[in-house]
């Protein structure tokens, strides 16, 4: 490959598609590589989809000031990406007298960062804002910076736009080396090679065996599981903030939320494992989140479950995000180590991530003309009133064809998903992007209708046709 | 303006609107979201339809064409295809359906009366909570049988299936006439939910094992389906330890029960009967929102379809006497009715109230919450017997009904119950 890229990102996940959209202000050249067959697929799809005000982390750490900084950029960022995103509040509860410390504790911690808000709730006021919280709580921590956001779907905004401003997007992209070659590395992967003078590396749980491709190996990675539960939106309306246990060891602890598309979230469940690749729920694991946030809002039946999946955090040995120039090699740049509040803290890593970026290549930084922000917005037929509607389906007729019937997804807005930069190219693509088949049926009358709309637009055999990249197919051959 | 509008061109609405038009409704129209009428019946080509309504046995097709080319045919009705209903607003004298489709765009239309005919879904894996990966090869059984009947493509080799609700055996069979392994069938409960004469001509006939009290407790495989493992479950439905078996599989089907479809019915703020799923109907299945009606699988699933139509007649006829009386400005008193309750043994009954002055007595639909043999069903109210009937053998895979007479009916006193129970 001829062409040198000035910088190439290595996974495609929030925190990846971020850092690209940031650099695609710039007259550089930009490559965005994902292992995965779309953007969003590893950590990003996978977690709470909260962004935390900030009041956990050590102060000092990276953790705490990307953690608040990233709270602060999410409403714009998100209203510029036209992306769902909630300021709904977050509650830390203390069930009894023995926890109140530590209420204090986490208050005392929050204000030091710089967490706008505050405050502590007496039962009272918990109650009268949570009516379904455990009454015999004794007191909760509220802040009100708290917020819900969808994760995948900021993920694939950011890609989208990055994408449009003139970033090369590389899907089932593995790298598998990174060779340095004085001015630049040459990135092997199965797929193929290229060539950049800098590497960011957000691997999520993948980012220590990328440091350790070029030499780097100041930090190490495990995966923590963690499993959630999703609950019909019939359920919505339990809780209006999110609600946290007190913190443990192992993390924030099992929180109830509801979601920026009205379902109800619970979990996650919290285990360390050596593999990390290993996605699969687990009995006890369901079982146990289920028995924990009982804790939260006792007698309240836990039914209608839709789904249930699960996350892995990317927990590193140095207990903060990596955010740094390698000490093996300037030219790698780490944003590695994203486990919560990676997401919350995203946009500033960003941010961080730039500079660095601008200090390992030099020269002049000057934006260039024309750079969007955003991207179109998205046509939502089932958020739309009837004259945007009717205004929609006037303009695109496939707007007025319902493939999936839950969330009232249309073929139009299928199609806009697979032919947007960075589009879909599998079922749990066009998923994410659209809704359909994130429903109360989970595709079972319109997976087949979606098969169908990516075979003819991406112009390949139905049996080609994925769930998600690689040998994931629906079809196996034509029937007799 | 229409006289009735019906939602849902499947047999329940098709039904629904040929039993409104017979009895003098002139204007109708069908809201179909496919592009075709039949509704479900379309892909479901194997035979064993219609022996009770048409005392033939047809295809699905070709039971659905016997409602398709009179729809078709008669001048009164009116059908949009693609056309699918986002919301129904209720109103006093009219009510107001709002619906897309391609053709014709954002539709805002408004009848006197309205069908609700939008039949139901399967339950996805998600709500059984099964643990493991997520891997391509777990969908519904319904949806299997759209790409092999529909499609033309078959979405597995190796197969198991979870759930022994008919289409789950249904499909038993035809993955196997595709040259598809299906290994076994596994169900929870200790008894199939299926219709007897399915297991015996879907699987028996084959040599595939059903496998009652047995469960998947996880499935394997990271980008395509490579086995589950099952487990036997004890009396409380909990997988015992010790009993887990793997079995290597490419395709898991899931036929682990159905959901009336009533998004719309709720957004109409119609009153549902948590047993059902549907809405609660008087004996014309008339909803408690005056002029909205409900029949077929979108008011309660059914074994059959002969048993939709008929239900949906009754619907159709309903309509069609409130439009009548609408029409003629006859004022309607408020009827009287008698709730229907469902007794020791059976798990709902449909309809959930009964005019006392109906003319035609009343049948009342029910299913049981277990297996029966040798049972009595008997229907009482205020500790009074109205009628009773023996059946060698009750299942909940089966729909039942039983019947009260018009006088009995009239002359049941004020606060009676009408309550159907099984006795062993």
């Amino acid at each position: 490959m001829s062409q040198i890229y000035d910088v190439a990102i290595v996974g495609g996940g929030v925190v990846g598609a971020l850092i690209a959209r940031e650099l695609s202000r710039f007259p550089l050249r930009a490559a965005l590589l994902e292992r995965g067959n779309d953007v969003a697929v590893g950590t990003t799809k996978a977690n709470s989809g909260i962004v935390h005000a900030g009041f956990d982390a050590q102060p000092g750490t990276w953790k705490a000031k990307m953690n608040v900084r990233g709270n602060a950029l999410m409403p714009q960022l998100c209203q510029t990406l036209h992306v769902p995103y909630g300021q709904n509040g977050s509650l830390v509860v203390a069930f009894d007298e023995s926890e109140r410390p530590e209420l204090n504790r986490l208050l005392e911690r929050g204000r030091e960062n710089g967490v706008p808000g505050l405050r502590l709730f007496s039962r009272e006021e918990l109650l009268a804002m949570e009516p379904n919280v455990n009454p015999g709580a004794a007191a909760a921590l509220y802040a009100p910076t708290g917020g819900i956001v969808s994760p995948f779907e900021l993920c694939v905004a950011a890609a989208e736009c990055a994408a449009a401003n003139g970033v090369d997007f590389f899907r089932n992209f593995e790298v598998q080396a990174l060779c340095w070659e004085g001015d630049h590395f040459i990135i092997e992967a199965p797929a193929g090679q290229l060539h950049a003078k800098a590497v960011v590396n957000a691997a999520g749980v993948h980012a220590d065996n990328v440091a350790r491709m070029a030499g780097d190996d100041s930090f190490s990675i495990r995966a923590r599981r963690g499993e959630y539960v999703l609950l019909d939106s019939s359920q919505a309306g339990v809780v209006r903030n999110t609600i946290f246990q007190c913190p443990s060891p192992m993390g924030k602890g099992v929180l109830i939320s509801p979601t920026v598309h009205g379902n109800i979230l619970i979990g996650p469940s919290a285990e360390d494992i050596d593999e990390k690749e290993d996605l699969s729920t687990t009995a006890p694991g369901l079982a146990g989140i289920q028995k924990t946030v009982a804790r939260t809002v006792p007698g309240y039946p836990i039914r209608d479950v839709i789904t249930s999946f699960t996350g892995l955090r990317a927990c590193g040995n140095r207990h903060d995000f990596v955010l740094e120039r390698s000490a093996a090699n300037g030219n790698l740049i780490h944003a590695a180590c994203m486990e919560s509040p990676g997401l919350s803290s995203s946009p500033a890593i960003a941010e961080r991530i730039l500079e660095l970026v601008r200090e390992t290549l030099g020269g002049d930084w000057t934006e260039k003309p024309g750079w969007n922000p955003g991207r179109p917005k998205p046509v939502r037929i089932r958020e739309l009133d009837n004259d945007g509607r009717r205004a929609a389906i006037a303009k695109n007729p496939a707007y007025g064809k319902v493939v999936c019937r839950c969330e009232t997804v249309t073929e139009g807005e299928i199609i806009d998903a697979i032919r947007a930069p960075a589009g879909a190219r599998d079922i749990d693509g066009v998923k994410r992007r659209t809704r359909a088949g994130m429903g109360r049926c989970q595709g079972g009358f319109c997976g087949a209708r979606v098969l169908e709309i990516l075979a003819r637009e991406l112009e390949l055999p139905r049996e080609e046709i994925t769930k998600f990249g690689g040998g994931s197919k629906i079809l196996l051959r034509q029937s007799k | 303006m229409y006289d009735l509008i019906v939602i849902g061109g499947g047999p329940a609405g098709m039904a629904a609107a040929l039993e409104a038009e017979k009895n003098g409704v002139a204007s109708i129209l069908i809201l179909e979201r496919a592009e075709f009428l039949g509704g479900i019946l379309r892909q479901c080509i194997h035979t064993g339809f219609g022996m009770h309504y048409f005392r033939e046995e047809l295809t699905g097709p070709e039971y659905a064409d016997r409602f398709v080319v009179p729809v078709e045919q008669n001048p009164r009705i009116e059908v949009k295809l693609g056309a699918m209903a986002l919301e129904l607003r209720p109103g006093g004298e009219t009510h107001t359906v709002i619906a897309v489709s391609k053709s014709d765009g954002l539709l805002e239309l408004r009848a006197k009366a309205v069908v609700l005919a939008m039949g139901c879904r399967e339950r996805p894996r998600g709500a059984l909570n099964i643990a493991g990966t997520r891997p391509a090869g777990i969908i519904s059984a319904g949806a299997a049988q759209k790409y092999v009947n529909m499609d033309g493509f078959l979405p597995g080799n190796e197969v198991v299936i979870l759930g022994s609700g008919d289409i789950g055996l249904i499909m038993a069979r035809r993955m196997t006439f595709e040259g598809a392994h299906v290994k076994m069938v596994c169900e929870l409960m200790p008894y199939s939910s299926g219709l007897t004469r399915n297991i015996v001509q879907c699987l028996d006939d084959f040599g595939i094992p059903l496998k009652l009290s047995c469960t998947v407790v996880a499935v394997h495989g990271k980008e395509r389906l490579e086995g589950v493992t099952i487990a036997g479950v004890d009396e409380r439905l909990k997988p015992i330890p010790g009993t887990e078996e793997e079995v290597p599989c490419d395709l898991l089907l899931l036929s682990v029960g159905l959901i009336p479809e009533n998004e719309l019915t709720r957004g109409a703020g119609v009153p549902i009967d948590p047993a059902t799923g549907g809405a609660i109907v008087n004996q014309n299945r008339e909803t408690a929102l005056p002029g909205i009606f409900s029949c077929g699988n979108v008011l309660h699933v059914h074994d059959l379809v002969d048993y939709v139509t008929l239900e949906s007649q009754l619907a159709g006829a309903g309509a069609a006497e409130y439009i009548r009386r609408k029409n003629a400005g006859e004022t309607v008193r408020a009827p009287e009715y008698v709730p229907t309750k469902a007794g020791e043994g059976v798990r709902y009954v449909v309809p959930q109230q009964a005019e006392k002055n109906e003319a035609a007595g009343v049948k009342l639909y029910f299913r049981v919450g277990g297996v029966h043999k040798n049972a009595v069903v008997r229907l009482y109210a205020n500790g009074k017997e109205l009628a009773r009937k023996k059946r060698p053998r009750l299942a909940p895979g089966e729909m039942e009904h039983i019947e009260i007479a018009p006088r009995q009916l009239a002359e049941l006193p004020e606060g009676a119950e009408l309550t159907v129970e099984i006795l062993e």
